[in-house]
């Protein structure tokens, strides 16, 4: 059903124009065409998906009031895990397992009437920034099938991209929604830290780990994150901040808002064409009434570094749960010891134990403070850049990644390289701010690219609509 | 608080054994090329001054945290009392044991960890 959105979908179900059975089976139907070319799917679940359209086409015959999502197609990453629903994050380890719980965000989806189709590919265990880790597969990207689809959340972006979803969740832990948003040409959100609940999230670096939405538009990104923020006691990291209507919010004027430009982000690692295009969306947004303003955030240089210390030294505390014992794979051994071993060697990809091998080194004894403890002063000076600039500004405007999608395997055997390309996406969680990617034009090659806005600690609302006001503008008159 | 030492084979054999894994030689090999290479790309952190900067361990203190106190008291706001009923139950028995690898059922079965002499 191309062209479909939240809105369309839960009209035409409430006019009885269809149904959200048929709205399903429309979505598998696509899904069986599209994405033996792109991999985004790791798993589906027509029965469950079926049973909730059985539902909300049941409301919809007693004529009765269906919630803000009633029956729309969503998907999830694959590291968020769903009750009798097998969940792999992406990892050989968790090939077989089946969750006994839903996580928090995908129940609160489902509780609005979203219709969980299936769960999506992604980068092992998170980790990674162009879905190539993944022991399932990669995913192509649905505008060059050539290239990436960028990373974690490569599947998330590509489902909405290819519209085999009218929303997807992903996480974002230095830019895992954002950067393949950009790449693949989709709106992504990455929410303050603790407005949206982990619960249920498999933990890669639990200090930077967020949960947020994809979609086409900025309206139905604020729809997602309306749905799915908010305290829960299950999370001690949610806060308990109240949740505005993010959809209402998007129709404020825009006009007298200060924009803040960081000069950081437009360094010579920055592609021409990304920057013109990004540069051309700041003018746009100058045009609606927005005021220009210059900023510094001059620790933007140390924030790969310091991230990555942080990042690989919380994963290798996280991933010492996968062991073969209570889930997951198990190697056959003779001796305890050895089974932990085989099971992590056998179990785990190169670029996991890669991340477990870093962050055990950094967090070692004689290296702590030489390698974690500065990573996390560091830290500190992130932050405290974000801090003065909100001082100024309310959201800031820079690119979302240094370059459009790169080839499949073009970064896949230098790591450091694959880390670079996160290298705008990284500071936003550090800082633990908001950040959202929205297209904002093509390079030479019709390949799509991302203006990202951050804002201040639980503004989302002045992200989604500044990102909303530009999006308009761009609409053909 | 400079940071230098360039890792070797026995520190690679050595993180390898804290982390619980084997690594095949060709593994090792390519670990000691990359963890260098980042580490040597990590170096820059050495240019700043951080002597009076406080370490931020994470976001959520920032809101919260009363910095008055010391350890996990600086995160009271995060912890409540026992609840026994209203969150989710704990996972039956048998449900908790169904991903196991290997199971009689009762307990999460695996190879013996103390040899008879």
């Amino acid at each position: 059903m191309p062209g479909a959105t939240i809105d369309s979908i839960r009209s035409a179900i409430a006019e009885r124009k269809t149904t959200a059975t048929a709205v399903a089976q429309n979505f598998y139907t696509r899904i069986r065409q599209e994405d033996p070319e792109i991999g985004a799917f790791l798993t589906l679940c027509e029965g469950r998906a079926l049973a909730q359209a059985a539902r909300i086409d049941a409301l919809a015959d007693e004529g009765q009031f269906l919630p803000a999502l009633a029956g729309v197609p969503v998907a999830i990453k694959d590291v968020m895990v769903t009750s009798g629903v097998r969940t792999t994050a992406g990892s050989k380890i968790l090939d077989n397992f089946i969750p006994p719980y839903d996580c928090t965000a995908v129940a609160r989806l489902e509780a609005a009437g979203a219709v969980i189709l299936g769960k999506l590919n992604c980068d092992e265990f998170a980790m990674g920034s162009s879905n190539e880790s993944s022991a399932f597969g990669v995913v192509r990207n649905p505008r060059d099938k050539s290239r990436v689809p960028g990373g974690s959340s490569g599947g998330s972006a590509a489902a909405v991209a290819a519209e085999m979803a009218v929303a997807t969740l992903g996480s974002d832990t230095g830019g895992s929604i954002r950067q393949p948003a950009s790449f693949c040409g989709v709106v992504g959100l990455k929410p303050t830290y603790g407005r949206v609940s982990r619960y249920g999230l498999i933990a890669f670096a639990s200090s930077l780990d967020h949960i947020g939405p994809f979609a086409k538009t900025v309206k139905e990104v604020a729809l997602m994150l309306r749905t799915i923020a908010g305290r829960d006691p299950m999370d001690s990291t949610s806060a308990d901040v109240p949740v505005p209507d993010y959809v209402a919010e998007l129709e404020k004027p825009v006009k007298g808002l200060k924009v803040g430009v960081a000069k950081e982000y437009f360094g010579s690692g920055l592609d021409r064409e990304v920057r013109a295009v990004v540069e051309a969306a700041i003018q746009k947004l100058a045009e609606l009434g927005c005021e220009i303003v210059p900023v510094s955030l001059p620790h933007t240089e140390y924030a790969i570094p310091a991230y990555y210390i942080v990042a690989t030294a919380e994963a290798s505390s996280n991933l010492a749960r996968f062991d073969g014992v209570r889930y997951g794979f198990r190697a056959k051994s003779t001796t305890l010891s050895e089974m932990y071993r085989q099971t992590r060697d056998g179990g785990f990809g190169m670029e996991v134990k890669r991340r477990i091998m870093l962050g055990t080194y950094a967090l070692s004894a004689g290296y702590y403070d030489a390698y974690y403890l500065k990573a996390q002063k560091v830290r500190t000076l992130v932050t405290r850049d974000f801090d003065e600039a909100f001082e100024k500004v309310d959201v800031i405007a820079v690119p979302t990644a240094p370059t459009p999608a790169f080839r499949l395997g073009e970064k896949a055997n230098d790591p450091l390289a694959m880390y670079l390309a996160d290298i705008y996406t990284v500071t936003a969680n550090l800082a633990g701010i908001p950040g959202i990617s929205v297209p904002c034009g093509e390079n030479h090659e019709k390949l799509p690219i991302g203006l990202q806005l951050f804002g201040r600690h639980f503004d989302e609302a002045n992200v989604l609509r500044v990102a909303h006001a530009y999006e308009q503008s761009q609409k053909p008159a | 608080m400079k940071v230098t030492g360039k890792i070797t084979d026995k520190d690679v054999a050595y993180v390898a054994d804290l982390a619980n894994l084997e690594l095949t030689a060709e593994e090792r090999a390519r670990m000691l090329r990359d963890l260098n290479s980042i580490l040597e790309y990590v170096d820059r952190l050495g240019e700043l001054e951080t002597d009076k900067v406080a370490p931020m361990a994470q976001v959520a203190g920032r809101q919260d945290a009363d910095e008055a106190r010391h350890g996990s008291e600086r995160f009271a706001y995060a912890s409540r009392e026992d609840v026994t009923d209203g969150l989710r139950k704990s996972l039956a028995h048998d449900i908790a044991v169904k991903n196991a690898p290997d199971t009689d059922g009762t307990f999460f079965e695996v190879p013996k960890v103390i040899e008879r002499s």
